[in-house]
């Protein structure tokens, strides 16, 4: 396993900085929970055969 | 294993991570929640091939990285509007500058092959080991590190290297050099 090793101290900061704006960017929406829409979904579906039959659904339709 | 309440709170509970990697994959709210909405179908649709125990999260994520492949390849050509999507999906808005920020990181993510993007936020946001990552994308992990290491630099020379497309580094130590001259 070979680590890169040659980071300098201004590679090292962007580097930190991008990874704070990837997280940033990814929990803002993390942060807004679930989705009435889901979770009605979740508790509706009976089980694997009502969960297939909505895709059916949807194939037919698309 | 059979849908259990218990199983039903854990799905419920991915929701919010798998949303997140949906908008960060295709900088589109529309779409990504309809990506979710056919992940969690395609899930329970096949819960019984889901094995107790394993990781939850991992299998999510991997069924949704492949639904969005797949329409990925029957989309390509109506993308995009991406960051105006993106954007309105956020519940609060961002500062000006802050927003301008974000824009320009956004557009910088949606320049990166896809390999490397999926694997740099794999790692990078959803937190996913690079063992994980790499069962998610069905590769090895040496090919997610090597992604991950890619799609930093490339991030970085979009970011942060003002003009690196345009100027190898010998033109740009010219230039510095040349200007301290003068």
């Amino acid at each position: 396993m070979k680590e890169v090793k040659k980071q300098g101290g201004l590679n090292a900061e962007i580097q930190s900085r991008i990874g704070h704006q990837l997280r940033a960017m990814y929990d803002d929406v993390v942060r807004q929970g679930v989705p009435d829409r889901f979770a009605e979904l979740i508790r509706k579906l009976d089980g694997p055969e009502a969960a297939a039959a909505q895709i059916d659904d949807k194939d037919g339709r698309d | 294993m059979p849908l259990t309440d218990s199983l039903r709170d854990d799905i419920l509970a991915s929701v919010p991570s798998l949303r997140a990697f949906a908008i960060s994959l295709s900088g589109n709210g529309d779409r990504a929640d309809d990506l979710v909405q056919e992940t969690l179908l395609r899930a329970i649709a096949n819960i019984d091939s889901f094995q107790p125990g394993s990781n939850l999260p991992a299998w999510l994520f991997t069924i949704l990285r492949n639904l969005f492949r797949s329409d990925y390849r029957k989309r390509r050509r109506e993308v995009e509007d991406a960051e105006g999507n993106y954007a309105k999906t956020l519940k609060t808005q961002p500062a000006q500058n802050a927003h301008l920020e974000f824009e320009e990181f956004r557009t910088a993510l949606d320049k990166l092959p896809q390999d490397q993007r999926e694997a740099l936020i794999l790692v990078g946001a959803s937190g996913f080991s690079y063992e994980d990552a790499a069962a998610i994308c069905g590769c090895a992990v040496g090919t997610i590190k090597s992604r991950v290491n890619r799609a930093r630099s490339k991030l970085s020379a979009l970011l942060y290297v003002e003009g690196a497309e345009d100027f190898g580094p010998d033109e740009t130590v010219r230039a510095v050099i040349g200007g301290n001259g003068g």
